[in-house]
């Protein structure tokens, strides 16, 4: 038996490395699971959805279906990376069982068969191989390119930021650089020695072997194309490279139905390696609108893996959730974030003992509760509005939050301390019980969230008052006035990417005015800029992110911004550059309008807002 | 004797000999918006806590100014963090966060005899 040559060496210890310890580190965050995320696994893995997690693995991490959406030279770039490489190695492998006629060929003998292998192809499927194999490294040649372009200017490619880059990825980076030059170089050169090669490696190696002495090279050309492999296999773990593998695991993991929970575990861990750091969430956050540039989700998983997260960078978030629609990964960046926020202040929750001994109001009887909450009681005139629709549609209602009332619990969330928000949630849920009533109403989405998803409220629809009015609308109980209000809509974050509620706002809305399609809308809908859970902007840097969204709504020239959210409205009404109104304001405005012009009078918007405001 | 509900008040003397700074310093230092306040008393009028329980968020300030540590640690416990305090005060100070900061760092200063 002759032994393989010595530069193979770089490239299996890396192989091998790699393979070791990919096989310990994903054992071990698999076995951080929780029993009922692994029972999930076992019921899963032989059935169609490993199926289609390949499918998603091929689609995503191969031909990189989402990021063509967002921009097609990035996408065609990470495309021909990936796949084109992937293909390169089945191709390779094809290759190498069709020429040495048995199937089990030696990793290096695949990877560096232009090396061994000194005839020229003879047979027409090696023949047709070996083009291949030409065009498939051209192919990837292509993207590295692109990524060199990239670097330089990355406005190219849609992207008007990139992420910054720590020692291991700069490794990583070089030699996934070189590989494919430098294989190209090594198997032209060889091409050249022996006279074989196929449509691109023969004419470059005639080329090259006609001006420069291969024979010298050939040795040196192989030696660093499989050093460079052996790099990148070894700097691997250190770098954002590492999402390549972690990252199929994860796609599995989240086909079977596992998701990230309120707690740091295995998954947990496997989102944070499936990140790519290609930068796409930098695009979409608002914070660079007040130039906060280092605490965005790709970075905050920078940190978490390199065990330097501070709280300054943990909190300075908005959990407005604009990035995660953008992931190309898809990983659940606002809850990742959340898992950190519950470890970083699990020590200090609060139990609020005054709760059970306070002074409390009864739950009287009742079918209908509203609760309008916090945030709405500093925007009275929605308060007023809804007690003159409910007057009007005849309900009667406990107004639960008029007066001695704890919050609901979600800013308490939103800031990691659930422990503490518990107690809120079961002191408030047993008022609401007591009442016997069957519908919630609220009036602040960030509210509406939490009695929607963690109050456990058996036989009570919990309804946002957007859906709540439409109903009443719906079932004729509310009168309908078309006003002639030119309105754009504002989607808060917590109602709309947070709750997926998109339509039923616009549905009532164009009952009473004329809502403008925008860009920035539903699911790419601005914050603005007041978030509760960014606990350490300052309120210049929220006034910006306002300004910024402003700025875009302003260019439609409505008349009113229209939103349903009392935090949202009060950011927006301070800016002073547009009215700014809750759609339960619209509402009473139009119905007002509706009655004066019965009894022969027109109102202006003055007149009405005056109303509106006034006692 | 009869009783007439008057006491001898506590002795409230503070020792600036024994100030401890250490917890208002990291506050400020943190959260530098704290500076500006000017117990104008906004955010104690509209709070939601103090609908339920006496919580005064002006008195909070002046316990942590005076290094009352022991006093601030049972009144900051009874804050629910719902935000209204942040949207009324006048000079935009970011008091949630004051609050989670002195939450946190209370623990590391508070007086081993307590």
């Amino acid at each position: 038996m002759d032994f393989p040559p010595s530069f193979i060496l770089p490239f299996t210890i890396g192989l091998l490395f790699i393979s070791v310890f990919l096989v310990i580190i994903i054992g071990i965050w698999i076995s951080g699971l929780s029993r009922i995320d692994k029972s999930r696994i076992i019921h899963n893995i032989f059935t169609r959805k490993s199926l289609l997690a390949i499918r998603e693995t091929f689609m995503e991490s191969l031909l990189h279906r989402k990021i063509f959406r967002k921009n097609p030279v990035l996408g065609y770039m990470h495309m021909s990376l990936a796949f084109g490489w992937f293909l390169l190695i089945v191709v390779g492998h094809i290759d190498a069982v069709n020429h040495y006629q048995t199937f089990s060929v030696p990793a290096y003998k695949a990877i560096f068969m232009r090396y061994f292998v000194t005839e020229t192809a003879t047979t027409i499927s090696g023949k047709i191989l070996a083009a291949s194999m030409d065009l498939l490294l051209l192919f990837v040649l292509s993207g590295v390119m692109l990524a060199y372009f990239k670097r330089l200017n990355s406005r190219i490619f849609g992207m008007r930021k990139t992420t910054k880059l720590k020692m291991g990825d700069r490794i990583a980076l070089s030699a996934l650089w070189l590989i494919f030059p430098l294989r190209f170089m090594a198997e032209s050169v060889s091409a050249g020695i022996h006279h074989n090669g196929s449509i691109i490696s023969q004419p470059t190696g005639q080329l090259l072997a006609s001006t420069l002495p291969v024979q010298l090279l050939e040795m040196p050309l192989w030696w660093a194309y499989s050093g460079a492999l052996g790099m990148f296999f070894l700097a691997l773990p250190v770098s954002r490279y590492m999402h390549i593998p972690v990252e199929v695991v994860m796609i599995f993991l989240r086909k079977y139905g596992i998701r990230v929970q309120k707690r740091i575990d295995g998954y947990s861990r496997i989102q944070v390696y499936s990140c790519s750091r290609c930068g796409i969430c930098l695009d979409s956050c608002q914070m660079t609108h007040a130039a906060i540039k280092d605490t965005q989700s790709v970075y905050v998983l920078k940190h978490i893996r390199n065990k330097n997260l501070t709280d300054e960078k943990l909190f300075n978030c908005l959990l407005c959730g604009r990035c995660q629609p953008d992931c190309p990964v898809g990983l659940e960046l606002n809850n990742l974030r959340m898992t950190q926020r519950i470890e970083s202040t699990k020590e200090y929750n609060s139990s609020y003992e005054y709760l059970k001994n306070g002074p409390i109001v009864v739950s009287p009887q009742t079918e209908v509760i509203y609760f309008a909450g916090c945030m709405t009681h500093l925007t009275p005139a929605i308060i007023k509005s809804m007690k003159e629709i409910f007057a009007v549609a005849g309900v009667k209602f406990w107004f639960m939050d008029e007066e001695k009332t704890a919050c609901c619990g979600r800013p308490l969330m939103q800031v990691g301390q659930y422990e503490a928000a518990k107690k809120l949630i079961e002191h408030n849920r047993e008022r609401i019980l007591a009442s016997g009533a069957k519908k919630l109403v609220v009036s602040c989405p960030i509210c509406y969230k939490v009695f929607n998803e963690d109050y456990a409220l058996p036989g009570i629809t919990v309804q946002h008052h957007s859906e709540y009015l439409l109903q009443l609308m719906a079932d004729k109980r509310l009168p309908v006035n078309k006003m002639p209000l030119r309105v754009v809509y504002h989607d808060p974050c917590e109602l709309g990417r947070g709750s997926g509620i998109y339509h039923q706002p616009r549905l009532l809305l164009d009952e009473y005015a004329e809502v403008i399609p925008i860009k920035n809308e539903k699911e790419a809908a601005y914050c603005c800029g007041g978030s509760l859970a960014n606990i350490k902007i300052q309120m210049n840097e929220r006034n910006q992110i306002r300004d910024n969204a402003m700025e875009e709504y302003l260019g439609y020239q409505p008349d009113v911004l229209a939103t349903a959210c009392p935090l949202c409205k009060k950011t927006f009404a301070k800016s002073r550059n547009l009215p700014v109104h809750d759609i339960a304001e619209i509402v009473y405005m139009a119905i007002r309008q509706k009655n004066a012009e019965r009894s022969g009078k027109t109102k202006t918007m003055k007149e009405l807002k005056i109303e509106l405001w006034g006692s | 004797m009869k009783n007439f509900g008057y006491t001898v008040i506590k002795q409230r003397t503070i020792d600036y000999d024994q100030f401890d700074g250490r917890l208002l310093n990291e506050v400020l230092e943190m959260e530098p918006s704290f500076k500006v306040c000017l117990s104008c008393g906004g955010c104690t009028a509209t709070c939601s806590a103090n609908d339920l329980v006496s919580f005064n968020v002006r008195r909070m300030n002046l316990l942590l100014r005076r290094g009352e540590t022991v006093e601030l640690e049972s009144e900051i416990k009874k804050c629910m963090l719902c935000g209204k305090c942040m949207l009324v005060c006048p000079r935009g100070i970011n008091l949630r966060n004051v609050i989670m900061l002195i939450k946190k760092s209370i623990l590391k200063y508070k007086p081993v005899n307590s």
